[in-house]
């Protein structure tokens, strides 16, 4: 009951969190990726300030045994740098700037019920079933 | 090759406070389920993973009804500008869905999760992922599709 009370709850403020930092507008993270025109960096302290609050708590809890709420830790433990891992990051990558949006910011978007980011979104899962269909060879 | 800031858009300020929310989300859900706060993951498991159904379910919900909470509640006006074509949006949109789903992670996962946690894995992801982004939104200006 817990761990679903805290999922709900570290989610509306990641979602406050991505509209604080206005992320949750294409046009500006389209601004952040367009380096040879007129570059706004401002997303780059979007990073900087979650970085500054996730590193260090990660460090400190990298010895706990157990989660609060569950039975353990989930965390990936692959370290190699593969075909998949650069194939795919180059499509997220291609697909993030021909739009502005990456996964979080377009469910957030959501709650602004505008029709494009609802066709993105569709667009998004019709892209998480295909993979499925995909096999990648390494 | 010049880089020019664009002084008027820029909002370091509220761009660094987001960025705390989301940390103290994502050490949040870290803390309490013992999950990593990737979205494009979060996502993918909701449609097509029972395990955890729930507790992503509602991370995603939560993820809604925080800018509800924001925009409707608080009565903040946020922009809101979206001017790729529709081919774009739903080029675009399989593309993210398909490439996080194969590259195991997006902006939250790779871009702030791994990198916290010093993944070797996440930093070449994200570099990757942000350099393609910048030459594909220099290319779309070049050809005039933005």
């Amino acid at each position: 009951m817990m761990n679903k009370i805290f999922s709900l709850l570290s989610g509306s403020i990641f979602g406050i969190g991505l509209t604080v930092s206005s992320m949750t507008n294409p046009a500006k993270v389209i601004g952040f990726l367009n380096i040879t025109d007129k570059w706004d960096p401002s997303l780059m302290f979007v990073m900087i300030g979650a970085i500054a609050i996730s590193a260090p708590f990660f460090y400190l809890l990298r010895n706990k045994s157990k989660p609060f709420f569950d039975l353990n830790f989930e965390t990936p433990n692959i370290t190699i740098i593969d075909k998949k891992l650069i194939l795919g990051a180059s499509m997220f990558g291609i697909g993030w700037g021909m739009v502005g949006f990456c996964p979080g910011p377009a469910i957030a978007s959501l709650a602004l019920l505008k029709p494009l980011s609802i066709i993105f979104v569709i667009a998004m899962a019709s892209g998480f079933y295909m993979s499925k269909f995909v096999k990648i060879d390494n | 090759m010049m880089i020019t800031i664009d002084m008027i858009n820029f909002t370091p300020f509220s761009a660094f406070c987001g960025g705390i929310l989301i940390g103290i989300a994502v050490i949040l859900f870290f803390i309490s389920t013992g999950r990593l706060a990737g979205i494009s993951g979060i996502v993918n498991n909701t449609l097509t993973n029972t395990r955890n159904w729930l507790s992503n379910f509602l991370f995603l919900i939560g993820l809604v009804l925080g800018p509800t909470f924001y925009v409707f509640i608080l009565n903040n006006d946020i922009p809101f500008f979206m001017t790729s074509s529709l081919p774009l949006i739903i080029i675009g949109g399989i593309l993210v869905g398909f490439g996080t789903k194969i590259g195991s992670g997006c902006t939250s996962g790779h871009g702030i999760c791994g990198i916290s946690r010093f993944s070797i894995r996440s930093i070449v992801a994200t570099i990757t992922f942000i350099i393609l982004a910048m030459i594909t939104v220099a290319l779309l200006k070049l050809l005039g599709f933005v």
